[in-house]
């Protein structure tokens, strides 16, 4: 609280330089509030260089923890871009990391592929749902599933992610692809997943961002993952 | 002007004059993010902050304040400590800026701030605006907190994230909805008017007679 104080006091020095005239100037109506939004400007630039470093951290040490939760037994992992609709590990040179498409590849502790974990944000029922996932490319079975971010409704949409009987629905069968079906109307057919009672915006929507991601991944992904150490089962090892 | 004493301009935030169950402003928050005790705390803290922070700058710089433009320089200076308190949640407090989503920012538009500073701030020192933005601020907080209590104890059978019935508890899940909102607010105010009329019912009381014949 202190220190929140401690930032508003230099608002109102400069404040006091505006001259005050009788009766109130065109000017002086502007300067005042040019005055004070410089002065929120400041503040706000002030306080966000402060925090975005810590912000930024979060997020990536949050990054990091899913991957390693959405692909149990991973234990280390490459990031690999998607460069001219094939992958790499390394960017083309001045490239903004941020601009480029990704996947997580896992190796398990004998350096055998594990998985390969995604992430996708899509309009919920209010705003973006970012999750990321994990699936095994040999079986094609999701093998972890995170929400990283969710503006949804709570104590009903965020059910995608505290319901658990609907998220372990997730990881019976292979996920190709799963079909969204209303409680109790499931014909049994594999990759059926139960959507939820009062969030059905939001629990089909999370089924859909991963059909949509395993759609543009997997031709990808068949393709091959360019391999660096392992000999792994399913991946072409390139030189 | 009509003259109040400190303590007045302290405790009429939190009962006479309670911004929520009284004078009905804030409503948005009151009604939106109260489906948990964790989230009424979180979302009444950052409004604590930014109505605090505000009073103090507003009632310090009224004097140069023009009228004509106050109510944009209230809502800059608003705004500005909404940000604030919204990269400072989501830097020091990041499970609690994710549960409340968008209502954070949207604490700038929550007319019970720009009230006070309107009816009080610029109009009083900096002592008593300090004074009642905390009244008010306690006021705002044990509202949304009653309200997130009774939300959450009927709408997930939990409070403060405790199991209290057990696994048999079947939640009455509608109490978490918006309509839950309304509902619990709506028997909130019953009980609040119930109270009032017994008052007045009473032998008047002199303290109360004053501050309702003031208001």
């Amino acid at each position: 609280m202190t220190e929140e104080i401690q930032v508003t006091g230099p608002d109102t020095s400069p404040e006091q330089e505006v001259p005050i005239k009788e009766p109130v100037s065109t000017f002086r109506l502007i300067a005042t509030l040019a005055v004070a939004g410089t002065l929120a400007g400041l503040l706000i630039v002030l306080v966000n260089q402060h925090t975005k470093p810590i912000i930024d951290k979060y997020k990536a040490e949050q990054l990091q923890k899913a991957v390693y939760e959405v692909l149990p037994g991973t234990d280390r992992y490459d990031t690999y871009y998607l460069v001219d609709s094939s992958l790499s590990m390394t960017l083309p040179e001045n490239a903004k990391e941020s601009e480029y498409k990704r996947v997580y590849v896992g190796y398990d502790a004998d350096r055998k592929l594990n998985g390969v974990a995604m992430s996708r944000g899509e309009s919920g029922f209010q705003d973006v749902i970012m999750i990321i996932f994990g699936v095994d490319t040999n079986t094609g079975k999701l093998k972890g599933m995170k929400v990283l971010e969710s503006k949804e409704t709570p104590g009903l949409g965020d059910k995608i992610f505290k319901d658990m009987v609907y998220v372990n629905q997730f990881f019976a069968g292979p996920a190709t692809p799963l079909i969204p079906v209303k409680p109790g109307t499931g014909k049994g057919l594999p990759g059926e997943i139960d959507t939820i009672t009062g969030a059905t915006i939001s629990s089909k929507k999370l089924i859909e961002i991963i059909n949509h991601a395993l759609e543009e991944w997997k031709p990808i992904l068949d393709q091959g993952i360019p391999q660096t150490s392992s000999d792994s089962a399913n991946a072409e090892v390139t030189p | 002007m009509r003259k109040t004493t400190p303590s007045q301009d302290f405790i009429r935030g939190i009962w006479n004059e309670n911004p929520v169950l009284i004078q009905m402003l804030g409503l948005c928050p009151a009604l939106a993010v109260t489906n948990t005790v964790k989230n009424a705390l979180a979302m009444s803290a950052a409004t604590f902050f930014v109505i605090c922070c505000s009073s103090v700058l507003i009632s310090t710089c009224k004097r140069f304040i023009p009228n004509e433009v106050r109510i944009s320089a209230y809502i800059l200076v608003i705004a500005t400590f909404v940000t604030l308190a919204d990269m400072m949640l989501q830097a020091y407090a990041p499970v609690q800026h994710k549960e409340l989503g968008a209502f954070i920012a949207l604490i700038v538009v929550n007319c019970m701030i720009l009230g006070r500073q309107e009816a009080f701030s610029a109009k009083n020192n900096v002592y008593r605006s300090l004074l009642d933005a905390i009244g008010t601020g306690i006021g705002f907080t044990i509202a949304l907190v009653m309200m997130g209590g009774f939300r959450e104890i009927l709408g997930t059978g939990t409070f403060f994230d405790i199991s209290l019935f057990g696994p048999n508890f079947e939640p009455w899940v509608i109490m978490v909805l918006p309509a839950g909102g309304f509902l619990t607010l709506g028997f909130i105010l019953l009980a609040m008017g119930y109270i009032e009329q017994r008052k007045k019912a009473k032998p008047t009381e002199t303290e109360t007679e004053a501050v309702e014949a003031s208001s």
